[in-house]
């Protein structure tokens, strides 16, 4: 009688990894890529030995992926300030960065800023408060920026100059071609002021 | 030469600048060693615990221009932590008091408070010239102070520092009389600065001759003070963003044509594609190029723009050039000397961006490379044997291989033969950092061959203490050895110990040494201040000899154990 075949027991079986995938046998014990060159059973907390199986496990289970690394303090040998500048600007290179001009009723010149740094309206509102010392205050969708005497707009694709704010940032972000912080007394139209 | 009078000694030793060499002058004999002691104007002190702010004035009581360096190299790359020490404060308030005519301060990996550059600017009137490396601990409220009260200050010049920035107001704090600045480097700044004051700043410096901004400085105020000092010899971009169909384009292509002195480039800290053709009328004339900040210029980018440097003698880039792009760098670039190449993504698995092949072309097309910093996805034997046989005239070699302990991949060997063939050929190797799989034979390589080497840097290396014995007893000239994760015990650290005091400094982390074998180092050498770093404390209050040692940094003093050092080092 095989009851192990009737009763499957392989798929109840638990397993370090990720299920649906099978345990290539041959690999254990897991080649540890961790802080000491000398063999597993060196001096090491349990917990840190077994975490570290357990993500040599997890990468196991890739077909042909290198096991994960382990990441050590001190490696590579690259200073923090060079990282962190390359960590922060990667994004920017990925993102293609997003530069609007934004303009000021009465100052001299534009400025510009990367909107898709801001990630949201919170941040926006804050970064062109502090690029033009200013107080914008808080959006309310019945009363726009009641509180303040500016209001920002943009102008978008259609080359309407629409209040910051109302859509969704995502949305506003793919729309936006330009910024422009209005002063109160040249916004009267509007009706939201 | 007793017959001389003082002044004529004074003025031929005034041509002997080498420290070294003035070092020699002063054992000839009593009178010349006062008359060198008081002449002496420059000093550099590679290790700040080394000796006393009292004794270094006592010694030289003419010195005008201090170089300090703080924490170990190893601090570069989180293994040192904060507060370990390297302040700057004691020194500058000492100088202060014994009222030296200091000039230049250089540091390097020091902390620096606010405090220290208000003292500093107040207290020496003829003070020119600052320049702070990977340093921290200030804000922009001190480089304000130095603005404002160093009246005749030449250069200030911020390197890689930590700095936390109050939106600064601080350039305006340069006076209106002061008209002496020659290099102003703020790059590292994070924040937004005035940049009126800044175009007025240096539209009332005509000696300006490098400046280099940072990123809240955009390209419209790029070009209007390339138009205010177009004898600029060093440029450092910091924004370099704009609609290729603007005006502030066309403006910029045309002051660029005049800017004919630029030799050093580099910056470009936020940049739009398709903007760089701007810059090729420069390019001829470049001996210095740094785009190893800029991640936003892509690896057809930076082919285009170096086919054009064909002056180039020192390029850092990031390793998003290629390999392919490294071999037009080698047909382009025939005067290159120094080259490093430094990983756009360090924790990227994978991702080759640049191997051996992009090394083999560099040393076959550059004859006169002599320095070489390069973090690679991979190394075999055969290339580094390659490299070895076509530069000979290697001075710094320093190899990265991502991936510790990765062995040669097509031989599967390690890399002890490879590196054994650079340092046999290239017999004026001073400094050299290892990378990859590599046994004890390596060492004994480096043993017999690296008779040059100052200051070398291993990790994940070595089988046994036989490979830290070949060094210390082999390279006689070694000055710093830094070691991380390498399975060296007591054995080797103990072999020799009268070596460490012809040495500066001796780091070792993540190796096989206890506190009993530190303990007994410190007991026999007294002129050695043995430090271990017991982070998260490690190691508990009543801790064995044989518990091993995380971290451990000696170094040679004149003047004992330091008394500011904080509760997790301990001094033994």
């Amino acid at each position: 009688m095989d009851y192990e075949s009737d009763l499957n027991l392989k798929a109840t079986e638990l397993r370090l990894g990720l299920p649906g995938r099978d345990e290539p046998e041959n690999q254990w014990p897991p080649i540890l890529k961790n802080n000491k060159r000398v063999s597993a059973e060196s001096s090491e907390s349990s917990t840190t030995k077994s975490n570290s199986i357990v993500s040599n496990a997890e990468t196991c289970h890739r077909d042909s992926a290198p096991p994960a690394k382990v990441k050590v303090v001190g490696w590579p040998p690259i200073r923090s300030y060079r990282k962190n500048n390359i960590s922060q600007k990667k994004l920017d290179a990925e993102a293609g960065g997003m530069y609007v001009k934004v303009s000021l009723d009465g100052a001299p010149y534009l400025r510009k800023i990367d909107l898709k740094v801001c990630k949201s309206y919170q941040n926006l509102l804050k970064a062109l408060e502090d690029l033009f010392k200013l107080a914008i205050g808080e959006y309310s969708e019945k009363e726009g920026y009641k509180e303040s005497d500016y209001a920002p707009t943009y102008q978008d694709k259609d080359g309407d100059w629409m209040l910051v704010g109302d859509v969704p940032w995502d949305m506003f972000t793919s729309s936006c071609k330009k910024l422009r912080i209005m002063k109160r007394s040249e916004a009267r139209g509007l009706g939201c002021f | 030469m007793n017959y001389f009078p003082d002044e004529v000694l004074e003025h031929v030793f005034d041509f002997i600048a080498s420290h070294r060499d003035r070092n020699s002058v002063s054992l000839v004999c009593k009178s010349w060693y006062r008359i060198e002691k008081f002449s002496r104007t420059k000093v550099f002190i590679g290790n700040c615990y080394a000796i006393s702010p009292e004794r270094l004035i006592a010694r030289f009581p003419g010195i005008k221009s201090l170089t300090l360096k703080g924490k170990p190299h190893f601090a570069d790359f989180n293994l040192v932590p904060h507060d370990w020490g390297g302040f700057v404060y004691p020194w500058i308030e000492a100088l202060a008091r014994c009222r030296v005519g200091l000039e230049e301060l250089r540091l390097k990996r020091m902390v620096v408070s606010d405090e220290s550059l208000e003292l500093l600017s107040r207290s020496f009137p003829n003070f020119k010239a600052l320049v702070l490396v990977s340093c921290e601990g200030f804000t922009t409220d001190g480089l304000a102070a130095v603005a404002a009260n160093c009246r005749f200050l030449r250069e200030l010049d911020l390197q890689e520092n930590e700095i936390e920035d109050h939106r600064g107001q601080w350039l305006n704090c340069f006076s209106d009389s002061c008209t002496s600045l020659v290099s102003l480097n703020f790059a590292c700044l994070k924040g937004e600065i005035n940049l009126a004051a800044l175009e007025r700043l240096v539209a009332r410096s005509p000696n300006l001759k490098s400046l280099r901004v940072n990123r809240a400085v955009p390209l419209e105020t790029l070009q209007r003070l390339l138009m205010r000092a177009p004898q600029l010899a060093d440029l450092g971009v910091g924004s370099y963003v704009h609609d290729p169909t603007s005006d502030a384009y066309r403006k910029l292509k045309d002051t660029m044509q005049n800017c004919t002195s630029i030799r050093s480039l580099s910056g470009f800290l936020e940049v739009a594609p398709r903007c760089l053709s701007t810059i090729y009328t420069i390019c001829p004339n470049l001996t210095s190029m740094n785009l190893s900040y800029a991640p936003g210029i892509s690896g057809a980018e930076l082919i285009k723009l170096i086919q054009h440097c064909r002056k180039l003698q020192r390029i850092w880039i990031l390793d998003c050039i290629g390999d392919k792009g490294l071999a037009i760098v080698a047909s382009t670039c025939k005067e290159l000397q120094e080259l490093r190449v430094f990983p756009s993504d360090p924790y990227g698995v994978g991702n080759a961006a640049v191997t051996e092949e992009g090394l083999v072309a560099i040393s076959a097309g550059c004859p006169k490379l002599h320095s070489l910093l390069y973090f690679c996805q991979q190394m075999t034997n055969a290339a580094l044997i390659t490299v070895a046989n076509n530069c000979p005239n290697f001075t710094c070699f320093r190899l990265c291989i991502l991936d510790p302990m990765k062995p040669d991949p097509v031989t599967s060997q390690p890399l002890d033969e490879g590196y054994g063939a650079i340092v046999q050929s290239c017999k004026r190797i001073t400094r050299l950092s290892l990378s990859g799989l590599l046994t004890d034979q390596v060492f004994h390589y480096i043993g017999m061959y690296a008779k040059q080497v100052e200051m070398l840097s291993i990790a994940f290396a070595g089988d046994s203490d036989k490979s830290m014995l070949y060094v210390l007893n082999g390279c006689k000239k070694l000055r710093k050895l830094e070691i991380m994760n390498c399975p060296f015990g007591n054995v080797a650290l103990l072999e020799d110990m009268g070596k460490y005091e012809t040495m500066r400094s001796l780091w070792m982390s993540s190796c096989e040494i206890t506190l009993g074998g530190c303990k007994t180092l410190a007991k026999k050498m007294p002129r050695l201040n043995v430090e271990i770093i017991n982070e998260n404390n490690q190691i508990e209050f009543n801790p064995e000899d044989r518990q091993k040692v995380e971290k451990m940094y000696l170094y040679r003093s004149l003047v004992g154990p330091r008394n500011d050092a904080p509760e997790f080092v301990w001094t033994l």
